[in-house]
């Protein structure tokens, strides 16, 4: 099963640029991922301020923002994506992260078996 | 199984293969090694409910497996025959109190991860023992999880695990990884036994039990590890290419109620582009390391090049044949034959096919497969010779143990 771990850094967006030591650091845990053949990808993202939002309002129209989102309560730093054998280990992966001050969040991702044979056969693909 | 039990298995999965290696590195012996490791597995199940799992849970299990093996070796009368009996040649048992396991190089800590997959993998043991060794010691796997993922009685894998232990201690089998001449000859043992995993796990049917199922990604994990530490060994990222590319097609591989969609037929749409990005990858290093590919390279551009076409019809079948023209010049067989018989066909015309064919009819090994007389029911029918067609595809289905492959088989007879 995979797993996406998505990381809310807990800082202020004028303190995105992380240091060498932190980099360095998250270096050494991503080939761990690596050497245990877990990690599939991963990538970090620039600051909200480099991106925007698109917003619904629940009839289908939509509004664009630009960033960072004042609105927003934590924003997405990154993710890795994982293969594991269970929650549980995709979450001790996760609790191995060296960040110092973030949130990971682990979450399964759909695989197409989890679907109803309707739901699959509706699907016509990218 | 309560929410803690369930973390500590999380964090055995993870540091069990490190652990046994390092201490088989110790006293030589994996099958003494993992008895240890179990014992250092049942004092965290014992204490992390209460304590909470350590910062680093790696270096508390291997200093608790330690202090346990010595207690418990010193509590036994026959401790001073137990010492020699265990401490032959690398690990001496004395090495092992002061070996100081955390201070051990991220290298040596590979190397130890590669002896162990030697070891689990080496040619003494019959192939069913290598397998369950290598899921049992490198993937932790259960027995019983071993058992259900194979449809084997448990009894028979716990027996085969026993046993494959002994053969390896009776022959003292140094723990190490082989070097030169001996390495190229006993990769492909290694190869072999993570591929066996990979197919067991491929050829469940969905809705099977997980744990046959998983048996894909697990070989995939192990590939990729062995990819990790061997990153010098063409056939190794070729392995690992040829399996993610397979693995791509996992969700177009299976028609409503389960029924097998051929891969010409699949729905590209369906397949993992990930996965297929990660095995291109895994190619380019193969192909970037000296020699030309290997056999498990080979399929692996073979299996590049489908995965390539967006469309079938866009198949580039001229190399496809030529890829499987190599293949048969380094491991010739009928199998391979066959499938070069369908490229052939497919590049240039029914006749081309047919003629290779005819070469191989009489192979002993093809004389009930059931895909001979399909394949050359197939191009007899590109041919436009429909009547023989038709009787090749009654022969095949006459020979087809799988009843859906059977259904398909008569049915093309039929359509004539």
């Amino acid at each position: 099963m995979r797993f996406m771990m998505l990381m809310y850094p807990q800082i202020e967006e004028a303190d995105w640029q992380p240091s060498p030591e932190a980099v360095a650091a998250m270096g050494r845990y991503n080939e761990e991922l690596q050497k245990a053949g877990m990690l599939l990808a991963l990538d970090g993202l620039r600051p909200p301020s480099d991106g925007g939002s698109v917003s619904f309002d629940g009839e289908g129209k939509a509004t664009v923002t630009d960033g960072p989102f004042a609105e927003a309560k934590e924003v997405v730093g990154g993710y890795w994506l994982i293969q594991a054998r269970s929650k549980e280990e995709a979450l001790e992966w996760a609790s191995r992260c060296p960040d110092s001050n973030c949130r990971i969040e682990v979450r399964r991702i759909f695989e197409m078996e989890d679907f109803p044979q309707d739901v699959q056969d509706a699907y016509e693909g990218p | 199984m309560t929410e803690a039990t369930r973390a500590i298995e999380a964090v055995w999965r993870i540091e069990s293969a490190r652990l046994i290696a390092g201490l088989a590195r110790m006293v030589g012996d994996v099958g003494l090694a993992e008895d240890m490791a179990q014992d250092a597995l049942v004092a965290a199940l014992e204490k992390w409910p209460e304590t909470g799992v350590p910062d680093n849970p790696g270096a508390w299990l291997m200093a608790t497996a330690k202090n346990r093996a010595i207690d418990r070796l010193r509590r036994e009368k026959t401790y001073e025959r137990k010492r020699e009996e265990v401490a032959h040649d690398t690990g001496a048992l004395f090495a092992m109190e002061r070996s100081d396991f955390e201070a051990a190089a991220d290298d040596e800590i590979g190397d130890d991860l590669l002896a162990l997959i030697f070891t689990c993998c080496h040619p003494l043991l019959s192939r069913e023992a290598r397998v369950a060794l290598t899921l049992r010691l490198l993937g932790g796997l259960t027995t019983p999880e071993i058992a259900s993922a194979f449809l084997t009685p448990e009894a028979t894998v716990a027996q085969r695990l026993v046993r494959a232990k002994r053969t390896l201690r009776d022959a003292k089998v140094p723990f190490e990884v082989p070097r030169g001449a001996e390495l190229d000859e006993r990769l492909p043992s290694v190869l072999e036994v993570i591929y066996l995993v990979f197919n067991e796990g491929y050829a469940a049917s969905a809705g099977e039990d997980w744990v046959r199922a998983d048996l894909c990604e697990e070989a995939l994990r192990l590939g990729r590890i062995l990819a990790e530490l061997a990153p010098r060994e063409p056939e190794v990222h070729g392995l690992v290419a040829l399996m993610e590319i397979q693995a791509s097609r996992n969700a177009a591989r299976r028609g409503p109620g389960g029924a097998p969609v051929l891969l010409l037929d699949q729905d590209r749409s369906r397949w993992d582009p990930l996965l297929i990005v990660r095995g291109r990858r895994a190619l380019e290093r193969a192909e970037a390391l000296p020699g030309p590919l290997g056999p498990y390279g080979l399929q692996a551009a073979i299996a590049a090049c489908h995965a390539r076409a967006l469309q079938a019809e866009d198949t580039d079948w001229v190399r496809i044949a030529a890829l499987y023209d190599a293949l048969a010049q380094i491991v010739p067989s009928p199998v391979v034959e066959l499938n070069r018989a369908v490229a052939l066909g497919m590049a240039f015309g029914p006749e081309a096919g047919l003629e290779l064919l005819e070469t191989i009819e009489d192979e002993p090994e093809l004389a009930n497969y059931h895909l001979l007389p399909s394949v050359r029911g197939d191009l007899l029918e590109k041919a436009g010779r429909d009547e023989e067609a038709s009787a090749e595809f009654q022969r095949a289905a006459e020979l087809a143990t799988n009843e859906r492959e059977r259904d398909l088989l008569l049915s093309r007879a039929a359509r004539r």
